[in-house]
């Protein structure tokens, strides 16, 4: 691989899932490196978020190794200083904000979990992130049920970035956003990538955002996974990567 | 002036200084700029003396590694000394940071956000008045929705339309009747016998046991017996009327059936009242029999009277008065649990925790309504000298 000299990131070997009986995952290997986006595409129940879901740590994989910055990332009882869950921040689908704190109070929980800033500063800090995640100011002290969609996404963004972590997990960062709203999410997850040096895991399905953002892209299909850059994915004779791909939609997004 | 702060690991230090050339300060930024030391660089920064000087420079070249957090100090730091009059003369950086300030000073020139405040005499006051608006609206809503199901109801009998599902009616009296049948019985045969064995604890002492099978005639069949069922029921089906409702309008099925045209009150609150209406006198019948099969058993082992004697005495106890209460009552009752229930589920909003809190209290509600009714039917069944 042409970056194997690069810090490898996340690290994934011999990884087994079994859900319900079925077979997801045999035996996936994965290397994401640092400072790079990777997607993770393939279709409905291909085990993109049980993938997701294994490496942060909240399923336990039936066989297999996964390391996060050499780490083990099942979370401990007791939380050692320097845990990889500082060091990352994931957006949830629905972006899973706490819904009896305000979207202020949600951005300053990993703060206070982590640092001991001021009050004044954790104040300066989240207005910083609502700025970065294109919120409102005066989204702050709305509560997550006051908010669209799209809006929870990017409040769930600026708490995944608010302690600053080196690595983000974004789990459908566009689905269900209006196109204009899900460009400018593009732009956002380059822009955080390029300013602030970080590592990006994203599952998503779409072709534009993956065109947009990704340096490589991780296709999940038949219990495999197959890494490459769009161009060499294009290339692949397997015949869902193809449709993936070669599809109207696939066409009309890269063609571009 | 020279700070060096430790930080939790050795390698990543962040260093602050400010050298003075005459009126020209040169503020000198090292090491690690990046959350984990922003707590104590911020303080520093906060007390910075720049008193004395007209131009001043930030040099941030020798800062190892920089995130938002370190970025936005520096850029605030650039910013209040300007709005103190100061001339920035330099800001330099490492190369690679450019981006990162640049997003930082370009998008973002808005005020810290502020946290509401969550103590004072203002705000105590602030939630009476919020919780008294929030009772008054409950309360005519509550009237609303009674009315509106009262219509609903009088349609269901004397104009039906098919509006009466049977078949959600009857899975409902199985849901709420024959599947609560093992725990109300045996708590109320347990009631049975903790009131036979006080109760004859005490009349002993004046010798009159026998009285034990009359305090568990009145008080049981009376009262506890339609209160305790209740009280289980509101527990166990309110609070499951309320979920249920709650969580179908969180989903957006209640919308669903209005934008399919089916009247949501005739699919989900009508079949839940009635069945709780039907399913609830049975359910206190049969906890009554429960308890006294409870007594009996304890009077036979605690005082010796047999099953034939308990009968005899027990009819002298109660009359047919008695047997229209249990019957009443729990009518009333299941009105009230019922109502409540699905109320508080309708009341839901789109979000998960709104179902929690609207449960508690719908159960709450309930039995606070059946207990106060309890004592009203008390009052007024011994002033009618039922």
């Amino acid at each position: 691989m042409a970056n194997a000299n690069e810090e490898v990131v996340i690290k994934v070997r011999g990884l087994v899932n079994i859900m319900g009986g079925n077979l997801i995952h045999d035996h996936l290997d994965l290397d994401v490196y640092r400072g790079e986006v990777l997607g993770v595409v393939g279709g409905s129940g291909a085990g993109k978020s049980v993938l997701l879901h294994s490496i942060v740590g909240l399923n336990r994989p039936a066989e297999g190794h996964i390391e996060v910055f050499g780490e083990d990332p099942t979370p401990h009882r007791e939380r050692p200083k320097n845990s990889v869950q500082m060091r990352w921040g994931v957006l949830f689908q629905e972006g899973a904000l706490f819904s009896s704190q305000t979207v202020a109070e949600n951005i300053q929980v990993p703060l206070r979990e982590y640092t001991n800033m001021s009050q004044e500063l954790m104040n300066e800090v989240t207005a910083m992130k609502l700025s970065m995640v294109g919120l409102p100011q005066d989204a702050a002290r709305k509560f997550p049920s006051e908010l669209s969609g799209g809006m929870k996404k990017r409040a769930g963004l600026a708490r995944a970035l608010a302690a600053d972590p080196e690595l983000v997990f974004l789990d459908e960062p566009t689905a269900g956003l209006d196109p204009i709203s899900a460009n400018q999410f593009d732009e956002l997850v380059k822009d955080l990538q390029k300013s602030l040096g970080l590592t990006v895991f994203m599952v998503t399905h779409d072709l534009d955002t993956l065109k947009a953002t990704t340096d490589r892209i991780a296709v999940l299909v038949n219990k495999k996974i197959k890494v490459g850059t769009i161009d060499e994915l294009r290339k692949d004779r397997d015949p869902w990567i193809q449709e993936y791909f070669s599809g109207v939609r696939g066409r009309a997004a890269l063609a571009s | 002036m020279i700070d060096t702060h430790d930080s939790t690991a050795a390698d990543a230090r962040a260093a602050l200084r400010m050298e003075r050339q005459g009126k020209i300060g040169r503020l000198i930024a090292e090491g690690v700029w990046t959350i984990r030391n922003s707590a104590l660089l911020d303080a520093h920064l906060r007390q910075l003396d720049i008193s004395g000087f007209s131009e001043i420079a930030i040099d941030g070249s020798g800062i190892t590694r920089l995130d938002s957090a370190g970025g936005w100090l520096l850029v605030r730091t650039k910013q209040e000394l300007e709005g103190a009059g100061k001339r920035v003369s330099e800001f330099i950086l490492p190369e690679i940071y450019a981006p990162l300030i640049h997003a930082i000073e370009q998008e973002h020139n808005a005020p810290p956000v502020e946290m509401p405040e969550h103590r004072g005499v203002i705000r105590v006051l602030e939630n009476l008045g919020e919780g008294t608006i929030e009772t008054a609206q409950q309360g005519y809503r509550m009237l609303g929705y009674l009315g509106r199901f009262t219509i609903e109801l009088m349609e269901a009998i004397f104009q039906p339309r098919g509006n009466l599902r049977v078949a959600a009616l009857f899975t409902q009296v199985e849901e709420i009747g024959i599947n609560a049948l093992p725990i109300v019985g045996l708590l109320a045969f347990l009631i049975g016998i903790v009131m036979a064995y006080q109760g004859a604890d005490q009349l002993r002492r004046f010798g009159a046991e026998i009285f034990t099978i009359n305090l568990l005639g009145v008080g049981i069949l009376r009262e506890l017996g339609g209160l305790v069922t209740a009280i289980i029921i509101a527990g166990r089906s309110g609070s499951a009327f309320t979920a249920q409702i709650g969580t179908m309008k969180v989903n957006e099925e209640i919308d669903a059936l209005q934008t399919i045209g089916i009247n949501t009150f005739d699919v989900l609150v009508l079949p839940r009242v009635m069945g709780l209406i039907i399913a609830l006198p049975f359910l206190t019948f049969y906890a009554d029999i429960m308890a006294m099969i409870g007594g009996a058993v304890m009077c036979y082992f605690d005082l010796g009277i047999t099953v034939p004697a308990f009968m005899r005495q027990l009819h002298e106890a109660i009359s047919m008065n008695t047997f229209l209460v249990i019957i009443k009552a729990p009518v009333v009752f299941a009105s009230i649990i019922g109502l409540v229930g699905c109320f508080e589920g309708l009341q839901v909003e789109r979000n998960a925790a709104s179902v929690g809190k609207l449960t508690t209290r719908s159960v709450v509600e309930a039995v606070f309504l059946v207990i106060v009714v309890d004592a009203g039917f008390s009052i007024l069944f011994s002033i009618l000298g039922i």
